[in-house]
């Protein structure tokens, strides 16, 4: 898996961290939900998917069998936010045993290194 | 002086997010920098109910919020999509959805999650307490 380096990314007015799974919390759906009315409010805004996060992103998706409904129709909308600047930990998909391939967006794998450059150059950050 | 944003993620008594997030305001203003909005999500939103009752020993964080609000003008921002899922409902909000009882008054206010975005644009920081 090539890596993208902090010097191919572009800041955005917000990036929004995401580091929780789907269906075992309310923190990822609140996060794309911060994500996505940002974008509708004008801003740029990129999404960092990091730790287990990642499983956001993974191919198969449905609804929780506890009755939550998913995050993968939030998901979904982000094309239409125009919210393109999508980025994954490499580590993070390495550590779980995922490769880009496993994953339903077209997001960019970045090093730890990228990863520390990218909060640094982000004006804003909230962490989900 | 700087302006300030507050982003509140922790429930009260819960974690230690609510209680470190009031100190934080407390210092910002009695520091002579303007906090201009605490902003209430996920969990976080229960630190608006009005009927949050500790012990009389216990700090009471509802009070500190509205101490906050009559004193230095501070906005408390409640999520209205978080707070709706959890519970937390002003008069209006009931009304609508046709129940009996609210729980959420001024100076807490119901708002959506733009004004999180305008909180963090229009302050020189915004300040993230989460459990």
């Amino acid at each position: 898996m090539t890596s993208v380096h902090a010097s191919d990314i572009e800041p955005q007015d917000l990036m929004v961290v995401l580091r929780h799974p789907p269906h075992g919390s309310h923190w990822l759906r609140e996060g794309i939900d911060v994500a996505l009315v940002a974008a509708a409010f004008g801003q740029r805004v990129g999404l960092l998917f990091q730790g287990d996060g990642v499983y956001a992103l993974l191919k198969g998706q449905q609804a929780g069998a506890l009755g939550q409904k998913g995050t993968h129709p939030q998901l979904a909308m982000l094309e239409m936010y125009d919210i393109e600047s999508l980025w994954v930990s490499a580590a993070a998909l390495t550590e779980r045993g995922l490769s880009v391939d496993d994953l339903i967006l077209p997001v960019k794998p970045l090093t730890a290194e990228a990863v520390a450059e990218l909060m640094q150059i982000q004006p804003h950050t909230l962490i989900f | 002086m700087l302006n300030y944003a507050l982003l509140v993620h922790g429930a009260p008594y819960t974690h230690q997010a609510a209680l470190s997030a009031l100190r934080f305001a407390d210092t910002v203003v009695t520091g002579g920098h303007r906090l201009a909005t605490v902003f209430f999500y996920h969990d976080g939103v229960h630190n608006a109910s009005a009927l949050m009752s500790p012990p009389q020993d216990e700090v009471h964080l509802a009070e500190g919020w509205k101490r906050l609000h009559q004193d230095y003008g501070t906005q408390l921002l409640v999520c209205i999509a978080a707070g709706l899922r959890r519970g937390l409902l002003n008069a209006d909000e009931a009304r609508r959805h046709g129940l009996p009882l609210h729980n959420v008054e001024a100076p807490f206010e119901l708002t959506g999650i733009g004004q999180l975005v305008d909180a963090m644009l229009n302050n020189d920081r915004l300040i993230t307490f989460a459990p």
